[in-house]
């Protein structure tokens, strides 16, 4: 099978020929329309910035309310809806629920599907039963639902066209991230990093659904498709067995790896990009070597699914930073030279800088001054350890081994930021950045594996860092020094993904329920108001009739709603949570809604 | 603090003593086997020392449920937007119903609301651990220990360890 998969493969490429690869290039149109938001990302750079300028920093003051919409489900809203024409395509969490709205017609339901999902599927879901959005693309609206079920809909009416089954959530593996539409293919990664899901990415055929091309995390090197001698890592070729290598045993099966993260893509280097997330179990002794290639950012090609090049970021993982975050792709110059550009900003605490042709590292600095497992990345080409992180003994939990208390780890497990996505503008050149400003106490533990159930083996406690009141920054960050221009303390960590836009506004929710909107030169804050309840989706921008609408879905839920709900725990008080301890449910309750605002006419 | 600390727990418990007696069996430790506490009724439950120190038990039950617990139940049993609050649960729910919901899961699905426990029946960082997570919750749900990590705990006997091996298959 996996012989009969790699000449079809072979024979996909050669077909292919020297001819420019374009994405789809419907949805390549249609992304550079900034009336549109035909992709969760914005678009294939996932720059989230839209050229709309009606709405601008003198004027985002008089914003106003134009309509909202509630999803009809509690749990947490993570995402934000796609608009395409006069359609808007709104998704909820399980069960999966998907709105067809008409924006010319009073956003009047057109259609709604909502698929019959085993209710098992939600305890699987470490950390909510969130999703990430839908897909377009030919004609279709794809769900990548809990239950890992791939579903194309048909866009005008709703009716599925084709569904196949990504994953076994009896196994711990389930369907949490928004899929991406490239050519004739539908990529989609999976969830389960606590489960122990040997974990990959999938390209499936946009008009049946057959799949075309399964790239694994960790394994073998036809499982994980790099060319031993042609995928490269920081410019040397991984060779043979470049992840075998790196595991006990059979532990690579079990290994984790997760890609429930945003894939971008760059059309004319005809490269995706994505990152793969921690090892499993938590227990860093249980696993020992560098567990590639889980915590890495991949460039493949998304025709037959080949490695170009590999970064991996956290060798041997020993705080769960799940390397899943977005790659932001920019064209930028560099000591005077144009680069095509990578952007990261990882778990880690590290905000990294590649050039996305070659994997080359240009920068890897802290994007949270309080990041302190690591003295930074060795960036010494000739040294042995070239690329790596230095790592601090009093911080390694690996170090300090099992049934050992390790304290004051910052960023915690929830890292300097999660999945909320970063905006670009490229007016200011800046990155504008939703984090965590968080640290932990980590004890790793023995644990056994038991198939479709949690792997952790790690007992965890969070607070923020000494002597600090709050719980986030919004930060804006220069991705070519790696340096923080500004950065706005916000009380609870920052768990919405932002939107850069031409009238120089940068947007972006808050925890308690506040949609911002800031200077992108300043970061002063120029607008807020607070939606029905905590945010923790995406800020998405669309124009109608003439009028520039910005959406935001708020839904509070998600590990921000777990770890944070009740406030963090405070070692030092038992009593009264204040400042940076205070908890999130004194601000906000559940429930999901579509906000929607514009300048009063 | 400490000091304060455990001063306010016993005021909080000797208090709620005569309003919950009528729900939840006492949970003082009237003897102990092999470093586990039993109430009157023989059922496991915790140990807090005057200085603070707690039983084993509560002590791993701590760590365990902040491995395989937390992530749904948030921290310290404090409950989260997706779970609900052990630490009240526990002041109704008694030893018994405990395992099974434990071992076989639960669930509460309708239009407003989708809660479901998975079965932890198989999974033996759970199961082997089962007294450690509900006296430490029991612990948490009288007030007898507080939201950080407990400061001090008596040793691991070997028996414990034992047992604890026995359980997991380790060799």
């Amino acid at each position: 099978m996996r012989k009969e998969l790699v000449a079809t493969c072979v024979a996909a490429v050669s077909l292919m020929g020297t001819g420019i690869a374009y994405g789809n290039e419907e949805l390549l149109k249609l992304s550079q329309d900034p009336k549109d938001w035909v992709m969760a990302t914005g678009n294939y750079a996932n720059t989230r910035y839209s050229k709309l300028d009606q709405i601008n920093a003198s004027n985002v003051g008089k914003l106003q309310v134009a309509w909202t919409f509630s999803t009809g489900v509690l749990r947490g809203h993570e995402g934000g809806p796609l608009i395409i024409g006069n359609m808007m395509y709104v998704h909820a969490p399980f069960p999966n629920t998907v709105y067809a709205l008409d924006l010319a017609n009073e956003n009047k339901i057109v259609w709604k599907y909502e698929p019959k999902q085993d209710p098992n599927v939600i305890p699987v879901m470490c950390c909510d039963t969130v999703n990430r959005g839908v897909a377009y693309g030919d004609g279709k609206i794809f769900l990548h639902q809990a239950d890992t079920t791939l579903v194309a809909l048909d866009a005008k009416t709703g009716k599925v066209v084709w569904s196949v089954k990504n994953g076994d959530p009896s196994k711990g593996s389930t369907g949490t991230s928004a899929p991406m539409v490239i050519k004739d293919k539908v990529l989609i990664g999976i969830s389960g990093g606590e489960f122990g899901v040997q974990a990959h990415v999938t390209a499936y055929d946009i008009k049946t659904g057959k799949q075309v091309w399964r790239a694994y995390s960790e394994g073998p090197d036809d499982q994980i498709l790099v060319d031993p001698e042609k995928t490269t890592d920081l410019g040397k070729p991984v060779g043979k067995d470049s992840s075998l290598k790196t595991w006990q045993g059979d532990q690579w099966k079990i290994g984790g790896g997760a890609t429930w993260g945003w894939i971008s893509y760059d059309p004319e280097l005809n490269l995706v990009y994505y990152g793969s997330g921690n090892p499993s179990t938590w227990n860093p002794k249980q696993r020992p070597g560098d567990n590639k290639w889980s915590m890495t950012i991949w460039a493949r090609n998304p025709d037959n699914g080949m490695a170009k090049w590999v970064y991996q970021m956290t060798p041997h993982d020993e705080w769960d930073y799940d390397g899943i975050n977005e790659m932001i792709l920019t064209d930028q110059s560099i000591n005077g030279a144009a680069r095509k550009l990578l952007t990261h900003f990882d778990r880690n605490g590290l905000g990294y800088t590649l050039d996305r042709a070659t994997g080359e590292l240009l920068v890897a600095e802290k994007y949270d001054p309080k990041v302190n497992w690591t003295s930074g990345v060795d960036m010494n080409k000739s040294s042995p350890t070239y690329g790596r992180p230095k790592v601090l003994d009093q911080y390694s939990t690996d170090k300090q081994g099992e049934d050992h208390n390790v304290k004051g780890i910052c960023p915690a497990a929830l890292g300097s930021k999660d999945e909320q996505p970063a905006a670009y503008s490229p007016e200011t050149q800046l990155f504008y950045v939703p984090t965590n400003h968080v640290c932990m106490d980590y004890e790793p533990f023995k644990v056994s594996y038991t198939a479709g159930q949690p792997y952790v083996g790690a007992t965890l406690s969070m607070y923020p860092p000494p002597g600090e009141t709050n719980m986030g920054n919004f930060i804006a960050w220069d991705g070519k020094t790696g340096k923080i221009v500004w950065s706005n303390k916000e009380q609870f960590s920052v768990w919405s993904g932002a939107l850069a836009t031409g009238g120089g506004v940068v947007f972006y929710g808050t925890l308690e329920g506040y949609l911002k909107a800031v200077d992108a030169k300043t970061g002063k804050e120029l607008y807020k108001f607070k939606t029905p309840s905590g945010i923790i989706g995406n800020v998405t921008t669309y124009e109608q009739g003439g009028r520039q609408y910005v959406a935001i879905l708020s839904g509070v839920g998600g590990w921000a709603g777990i770890g944070l709900a009740a406030g963090l725990t405070d070692p030092t008080a038992g009593l009264g949570a204040v400042g940076g301890y205070a908890a999130l449910s004194n601000y906000t309750a559940l429930g999901g809604t579509l906000t929607v605002f514009a300048l009063p006419q | 603090m400490r000091k304060i600390w455990i001063g306010v727990v016993a005021v909080a418990v000797a208090a709620s003593a005569s309003v919950v007696a009528a729900d939840t069996t006492d949970p003082k430790a009237v003897k102990s086997d092999n470093g586990k506490y039993l109430d009157k009724d023989g059922n496991p439950t915790f140990n807090v020392a005057a200085d603070g120190t707690v039983d084993w038990y509560t002590y791993s039950g701590y760590r365990r449920y902040h491995s395989e617990c937390h992530v749904c139940h948030g921290p310290d049993g404090m409950g989260s937007t997706y779970a609900p609050a052990l630490k009240d649960t526990l002041k109704t729910m008694d030893y018994a119903d405990f395992l099974n919901v434990v071992a076989t899961g639960r669930k509460n699905v309708s239009s407003s609301q989708d809660n479901v426990m998975p079965a932890f029946g198989d999974n033996k960082n759970v199961v082997c651990y089962l007294d450690d997570i509900y006296v430490y919750l029991r612990a948490r749900a009288n007030d007898a220990v507080g939201r950080a990590r407990p400061a001090k705990h008596e040793d691991k006997i070997p028996a414990i360890e034992k047992a604890e091996n026995s359980c997991m298959g380790n060799k």
